[in-house]
């Protein structure tokens, strides 16, 4: 995108609830814009879930539902199935809730267990079909949703990662996965219909221009051609996704690595989200939300960002989740370990 | 559980007078402006305990013996990096020998101590001193992964080893 004059992050209101750090946030894809109310939901170390809804009237964020008593241990990280009717938590209890949204009510249908321990990140396709879950047990769960979203059978246990691993997203478009880890590499994998199973189909590491500390966060642009991952080595890479893993051939490498943001952050990235607009938002433990667009000046066959906004003590502390809102792309939501929730505005 | 002894009679160090600290009455706020030094982090770590669980037999009727961070010269004034104005501090510190096993559990004491003591706006990075681990990398990417720490700190039996090298009831 375009960027011109100033560019401001306007603090529009703090949610206050949590009783512990926040974890994450997940904005459901399926409310907001044109007159509708957003609406977001957040996950804590107080082991709840928090829905929050937009009050257009009075211009605040109305927590409308607290989801308790069913995870024992901190609700990790939160993500709506595509329709905006499930919503997926997952938790340091090792297992998976599902929820079904009925009104203002949250029922939980259903809670996938299996991992040995903490589930740290879930993540649903593009179709809301399949279900990925990840742990410190250093595995990946490929989980198949059946009939009406209440019975989940898992299809694929991924190994093949050699530390826990922090997060999976599925691609925007197409069936591929992504999952990051403390091992410091990024897994790619897909279905391989000659073995009908799932399989790695590539690894992004060190050697290939990745991360060499712990791998936090990931995030595509809207269509799925990029990806940017965030670590604790204090760097934001940009990977190059556009290319297909239709013909599975070891030794083939269809992703790759196109630049490394160094220099800007100096504590631990713990987020990263690419707005549909083009805006990439890093949230780190420096308390800082800091935007990155590419340079409309670099080469198209080698694109450059640069850094067009730091916003220091976004929190009073680390700020843990950064989410753009899909439906009205200056709306920023962010999360922290002082407890509480901020939405922001982008005006550039 | 910790139940191998790794190093049964460590060396302990006599303890240094330290004058006492004249405290102004305004530090007693906790939301003074009193600025955090070296010797403060000192003080708040140096009373951290680390209970050594002995499965010798001759020690059986004395099981435990609580020697203080200070006293095994696990962490000492000098190691200690503190910079108020940039809310950070950095702890190196020293296990007793180089295979130590309990080198994450004093690394998670030292942390919780200081997450527990210091305003919250402070960072807090924990280190082994170079050369003085088998496993320093693996050691310092566990102590200062916020994630690990929290699944760790919901973990009932590792919170009860840590709130004893953390109490004072063996005073």
């Amino acid at each position: 995108m375009e960027v011109e004059g100033e560019v401001e992050l306007k603090e529009l209101c703090r949610l206050e609830g949590h009783t512990d750090r926040v974890w994450s946030l997940a904005w459901n894809p399926a409310a907001g814009g044109d007159g509708v109310p957003a609406v977001l939901a957040s996950c804590s170390g107080d082991k709840t879930v928090r829905i929050w809804r937009q009050n257009l009237a009075a211009d605040s964020w109305d927590c409308t539902a607290v989801l308790d008593e069913t995870h024992t241990r901190t609700v990790r990280s939160c993500a709506w199935s595509p329709s905006g009717r499930l919503l997926a938590t997952a938790s340091f209890d090792a297992t998976t809730a599902i929820w079904e949204n009925v009104g203002d009510d949250f029922e939980c249908v259903s809670t996938l267990e299996g991992h040995e321990n903490e589930v740290k990140s879930v993540s649903w396709n593009a179709s809301g079909s399949l279900l990925a879950t990840c742990s410190r047990d250093k595995s990946v769960w490929i989980w198949e949703v059946q009939s009406d979203g209440s019975e989940y059978d898992c299809v694929s246990v991924l190994q093949g990662h050699t530390q826990d691993v922090k997060m999976v997203q599925w691609h925007p478009v197409s069936d591929v996965l992504v999952s990051v880890s403390y091992d410091n590499s990024i897994k790619v994998w897909a279905e391989d219909g000659d073995i009908d199973d799932w399989r790695c189909v590539q690894t992004l590491e060190e050697s290939s221009g990745g991360h060499t500390s712990t791998v936090w966060a990931l995030s595509f642009n809207s269509n799925g051609d990029k990806m940017a991952t965030c670590s604790d080595d204090l760097t934001l890479k940009i990977w190059d996704t556009s290319g297909s893993f239709q013909i599975i051939d070891d030794g083939h490498s269809p992703w790759r690595h196109i630049c490394t943001l160094s220099g800007y952050h100096h504590r631990t990235l713990f987020s990263v989200d690419w707005s549909r607009e083009g805006i990439i938002a890093t949230g780190a433990a420096d308390d800082a939300i800091r935007l990155f667009v590419e340079d409309k000046h670099s080469p198209i066959d080698r694109p450059s960002y640069k850094m067009i906004l730091k916003k220091e003590k976004a929190h009073e502390m680390d700020v843990n989740a950064v989410r753009w809102n899909p439906k009205d792309p200056r709306l920023l939501a962010s999360a922290s370990d002082d407890g509480s929730i901020k939405i922001w505005q982008c005006s550039c | 559980m910790v139940s191998q002894l790794i190093n049964a009679n460590p060396v302990v160090y006599e303890i240094k007078d330290r004058p006492a600290r004249v405290r102004q009455p305004a530090e007693e706020d906790e939301y003074g402006a009193d600025p955090i030094d070296q010797q403060e982090i000192f003080d708040i770590l140096s009373t951290v305990v680390v209970v050594r669980r002995l499965n010798h037999i001759r020690d059986i009727k004395d099981p435990e013996h609580p020697y203080t961070l200070e006293e095994l010269k696990v962490v000492s004034e000098d190691a200690i990096d503190v910079d108020d104005k940039q809310s950070h501090v950095r702890v190196t510190f020293t296990p007793t020998v180089e295979h130590c096993s309990m080198a994450t559990l004093i690394g998670l004491s030292i942390r919780v101590k200081l997450m527990r003591s210091l305003p919250s706006r402070f960072k807090v990075d924990i280190r082994v001193a170079p050369g003085t681990h088998a496993t320093e990398d693996a050691v310092n990417k566990q102590l200062n992964d916020k994630e690990r720490v929290a699944a760790a700190l919901e973990n009932p039996n590792l919170v009860d080893m840590v709130e004893g090298c953390l109490s004072k009831t063996y005073l």
